[in-house]
Order: structure tokens, then sequence, then C-alpha cells
């Protein structure tokens, strides 16, 4: 068990193609770190650079208080899970999770003893002296997990491991990582392109994008603080509405239509506003709100989706099933809910109302002023 | 399901009869005497003296020195071919390895000159080979005659390609493993390389085991002749009223057949089973 730190670490390829650029995240010790991004955006690169599989453009990666940017993997005292699992074909269950202990000279008591234990642990134990062919996808996950757990390493690295297992096995075994990393307290750096499983797993989520941080956070800071309009975008499903807006003292148009929010200080003229599906509500008869014209319906059972569109652009509601549908219906939001985006740059702009993300941001800033 | 019908069967029938055809004759021809076959040619019925042909063949000492055995000879031949296809086989998976596996400059131009040389046959290089290996002074060694023909493009592209068809992540999770170069080798890919080593054994073996040319240039000592050699020797004695053994020559050819056949028998099943398990 150990910490890990990322410090201004760069991957470029030969050819010049920079696949991660000057990364820098610190995992504290027993921390469950997500890097979730879409393909391409470096997440499996930054993964294989700390596993030893990349080498290290620039920057340091320090697990515990040891530079480990030359140690090879195998000295680098972490356990890695492949999305195909990557298990040895012709050696039984036991084998593949012996093999790493063979290979350090481990005794064969222990290596005995820890199988058995990491068997117990992921249920595996009737499968010891099958060969991985003979095991479902599911059952070939957690012998993956096990060759990991046996080597009781200071960090565990996930590359998509649950993207080869069908829907609903896939929860089960989301859920069956989380206890157990919480049950065995390794430091874990895990890597999805699904915001779904990175909002469940993981203590801290790392927002990729093109090779960048765009935020880490707690889930539930970067869900409802989304530090840009990617982020916005990337994380919680339906994806965040974002709209273009023109601001008018305290109202919003967008386009022809209008929305009094009585709170817009010290705001671009332009702007990108977002507001997510389930924030927006059918409107009184007395409220201002938005028309939006319904363009099609998804039952979720609990919820209902209607896609349509604002004043040309798309639009997404998260309704209850019971309210009942025009052609045309009128929403609104409280204002409270809306995020405000620089629409050139896309980074989220600070409201003075934001409440506590609000005075964090104000603090951070007068840090920078200060510093 | 299509369902067998008389067709299907003349079919394989006239197959069969042109396989094996031959080989029968080879077979009912060789238990005659040499006298007989010279006078009445081929033969489809037994003859009656087929374990004293067989007998002879195998244990009278002929050639010019009268030292040499059929016995003799098929331990030469059996020689050649293992050493062959057992040479061949090391020598190509490494190469094999080292190209797939390590990144070194030219290996992709290294890979290409080897296959391009699968293009040129044997006899292209038989000179200078011969002339290489006499200056060693290893004509009329088994040395001689196996290590020049060692090295094998066919072998070397058919691992490239097998090797390459395993997946990365074997190798990554075998370097967390705490494996290294030789250890992989060793521990997965020569295990998951089985199915691969016994189609490469079978060929190369029939390869060596019929060789001809090579060997007849390699060897003077009779000692060291291949049973495909000493069929072509005794029909080699058509000097004045010497009737060739026709019999001898042709229970030779059957001889000559068996050991292939065999190795193509025992690793067929093999082959067939790593065929069909598909997961590497």
């Amino acid at each position: 068990m150990a910490a890990i730190n990322i410090t201004n670490v760069s991957k470029i390829y030969a050819g010049g193609v920079e696949a991660v650029k000057s990364v820098s995240i610190d995992i504290a010790d027993g921390e469950f770190i997500v890097l979730v991004g879409p393909s391409g955006c470096g997440k499996s690169t930054l993964l294989r650079m700390v596993a030893g599989l990349e080498a290290i453009s620039k920057g340091t990666v320090e697990i515990g208080d040891r530079v480990i940017n030359d140690v090879e993997p195998a000295e680098r005292d972490i356990a890695m899970v492949f999305q195909n699992y990557a298990l040895y074909p012709h050696m039984t269950v036991y084998n593949n999770l012996a093999y790493g202990l063979k290979n350090r000279g481990t005794p064969k008591a222990e290596i005995d003893a820890r199988v058995a234990e990491a068997a117990r642990m992921l249920e595996i134990e009737q499968y010891l002296t099958r060969k991985p062919r003979a095991l479902s996808g599911g059952q070939r996950q957690r012998v993956a997990m096990g060759r990991a757990i046996v080597r009781k390493p200071a960090a565990f690295l996930f590359d998509e491991p649950l993207s080869n297992l069908d829907a609903k096995l896939r929860v089960t075994m989301r859920g069956e990582i989380k206890q157990l990393q919480k049950r065995l307290g390794t430091t874990s750096l895990y890597v999805t392109h699904d915001q779904l499983e990175a909002m469940t797993l993981a203590d801290r989520l790392v927002v990729l994008n093109g090779g960048q941080i765009e935020q880490i956070g707690r889930p539930l800071d970067v869900y409802h603080k989304p530090a840009s309009t990617f982020v916005a975008s990337f994380i919680g499903s339906p994806a965040m509405n974002l709209l273009r807006a023109t601001r008018d003292g305290t109202r919003l148009h967008f386009g022809s239509q209008v929305l009094e929010t009585g709170r817009l200080t010290a705001l671009p003229t332009e702007l990108t506003v977002g507001f997510r599906a389930e924030d927006l509500r059918v409107a009184r008869t007395s409220e201002q709100s938005l028309a939006m014209k319904v363009d099609y319906v998804e039952e979720l059972g609990a919820q209902r989706l209607v896609h349509g569109s604002v004043d040309g652009k798309t639009l997404t509601a998260a309704l209850s099933p019971e309210i009942e549908l025009a052609d045309t219906i009128a929403l609104t939001i409280a204002p409270l809910r809306l995020h405000f985006f620089d629409t050139t740059t896309g980074k989220r702009l600070t409201q003075a109302l934001d409440g506590l993300g609000g005075r964090r941001e104000v603090a951070s800033a007068l840090e920078t002023a200060v510093g | 399901m299509h369902r067998t019908r008389l067709f299907d069967h003349v079919i394989l029938l006239f197959g069969v009869f042109i396989m094996v055809g031959p080989l029968l004759v080879a077979l009912m021809t060789s238990s005659h005497e040499a006298a007989d076959i010279h006078r009445n040619g081929l033969s489809l019925l037994p003859g009656g003296h087929f374990v004293d042909t067989y007998e002879t063949v195998l244990t009278k000492e002929g050639g010019f020195t009268g030292r040499i055995t059929g016995l003799r000879m098929m331990m030469n031949s059996l020689i050649l071919g293992i050493g062959f296809a057992a040479g061949k086989i090391i020598l190509s998976m490494l190469a094999a390895y080292a190209l797939v596996y390590f990144r070194f400059r030219f290996a992709t131009i290294t890979f290409w000159m080897i296959f391009t040389t699968l293009l040129l046959p044997l006899e292209v290089r038989i000179l200078p080979s011969y002339e290489v290996m006499n200056t060693l002074n290893l004509t009329n060694t088994y040395t001689g005659l196996i290590v020049p023909l060692l090295a094998s493009a066919t072998g070397t592209f058919y691992f490239r390609q097998f090797f390459k068809s395993i997946p990365d992540e074997l190798l990554e999770a075998a370097r967390i493993d705490g494996a290294g170069p030789f250890r992989f080798f060793i521990d997965v890919i020569v295990p998951l390389s089985k199915t691969m080593m016994a189609a490469i054994f079978i060929i190369m073996f029939v390869y060596g085991w019929n060789q001809y040319l090579w060997p007849t240039l390699m060897t003077t000592d009779e000692s060291f002749f291949t049973l495909v050699r000493g069929i072509k020797q005794i029909l080699l004695v058509w000097v004045g009223s010497n009737i060739p053994d026709y019999n001898q020559a042709f229970a030779l050819a059957i001889l000559a057949m068996l050991p292939p056949v065999m190795i193509v028998m025992i690793f067929q099943r093999w082959f067939i089973k790593g065929l069909t398990e598909s997961d590497k």
C-alpha cells in the first residue's frame, strides 16, 4: 500500500504526437481513482506509463516514496487487470494465480496459502484446476483479479476490466470490485470510458480530454460543478443540455425565448448555459417558461426522457411518466440549477451564488492572486 | 445436413483407388522374385517371397563396400528427418521470437530478407554450401548433413505469424508477473506453440526424409546413406547380365514410406485438436 504521485507526466510518441500532456495527479494511500474520458483521451496510456508498459517521456511517477520511471514493471509493486483478462491459456487457474509468485521465488507453502485466500475471497475455489477456456467471462475476470490480489501489491491498475462483460454482469462485478478494494484498502487506478462506472466506483475521478485533465474531483462534485462544457456533457446520463444564450440584465435569451433568473451578475453577455435533464420541470401556467417542441420520447420506466428542441436547439428533459405530453411543453428550471460556461473556452464561469463551490473557486482565485 | 449418396462414395472410392493403387502394386510386386518381375512385369497378386525380401532388404549388407544394411539406411534417414525437423523448429522459433518481441533496428528488413529466401530452392546455394562444409571437414558427418539446411524461412515465417496472433496483453501480464524474455519464451510461448510445432514438425520431417540431392553430395561414405539413396543404389547395378533387384527396390520404397506416414498419423490428432481450440 502506498500513495502514487504523478507529476507533470507527458507521453510523446515517435513522430511528435503528444498523447498525454503534462498530467499531475496525487493519489492518496488506499484511494480509488478512476480515469475517465472518451477513446483516445490518453487515459490508457497514462495507466500503462504507471504500470511500466510504456516509457514516460517527461515528468515523474512515484509509488510510495520511490520514483519508478526506470523501474521494470515487475519491480514496481503493482498488479494490473486487463480488459481481455490476459490469462495464460495453457495454465490452470491455480498456476495463473501462482505464476507471478513463483517468478519471485515465493516459498511453495506461502503460494498455496495466498492462492487459497484469493480464491476464497473471489469464490473461484472450485475452478482452481480448470483452464481459463473452461470458464465464463465473469469467472475469467475474477481469476484476473485474483492474479492481482495474490501479489499483495502497493497498487491495483485496472484497464477497462469490465468492458468485455454483458451489462448485467458488469453491474455485479462493479459492486464486487468496489467492495474488494474497500476491504483490501489497496490504492487503485482504474481506467474506463463508461461515465456510470466512473461515478459509482471512484473516490475521486479524473476526467481526461485530449491528453489533458479537464477536472479532478469527487463524483458528485464533478457532477454538480462540472469545470467545463466537456465535463458537463461527458459526466451524467443523459448528457447535460448546453445552450448558447445572451444575457440581458438578469434575463437569458435563448434565441426568441427568454428565461428570467433574477440572479445574474458579473457574467458576460454571450455565454453557454447548461442544465441537467432532471432539473427541468413542467412550468405552471403562471410561470415564465421555455417552450419545447417534442421530437421523441424514451421510456425508462421510472422516468421518461423527452427529446425535443427549443428554438431549433436540441434539448433533453427527464420527466415523470405521469405527466401528460403534448406536442409542445412548457418547461422551467430553478435558477440555482443553471450552470454557466464561457462560450469560447468552455470553462465554467463563477457565480457569486454558486454556494460552496463558488466560495472555493473564489478562494483559489485569491490564492493565485496572492501567490 | 447433406445426406451421403452413392455418388459421393464413388468419388471417394475413385480417390482411394488413385492414391492406394500404386502403393498396392509396389507392395505386391515386392513379394515376387527379381527374375519374375523382369519377365512378367508388375503384379497385383502376392508372390510368396514377402518375408525373405524384406529380411534381405533390412539386414543384408550391400553396397560397394558391403557394409550397409537397410536398417542402417533407415536409421540415417530417421536421424536426418528428426534432426532436420527439431533443428528447424528450434532455430525458426528463436528467430521469430526475436523478430516479433524484440524491438531492434532493421527487424522488418531482416524479416523480409529471410522471407525472400523462401523463393530460392536449395539447389541455388547447394555448391557454396558444399564448399563451406568441405572446408570445415564436415562432409560424411551428420552435422554436415543437417546443419547447413537448418535455417528455415518457411518455419520462421509461420512462427512469426503465429506469435503475432498472440495478444500483447499476455506479454504485458507476464512482464508484470516478473517473467523475463527467457522465462516468457519457455513458460508461455513454447506451450502455446505446441500445435504449430506439430504442424511444422510434420512438414519438415517429411522434407528432411525425402532429401536426395544434398545427402548425395555430402556423403561418400556408405554408412551415411539414406533410404532414398539406397533405392537408387539398387537400380544402379544394371551391368552385364545382372538383373536389378526390383523386388528389393520396391520393398525399400515401401519401407521409406512408413515413417512419414506414421509421423503424420501420430501428430495429426494433436494437430487437429490444436486447430479446433481457438483461444490463445
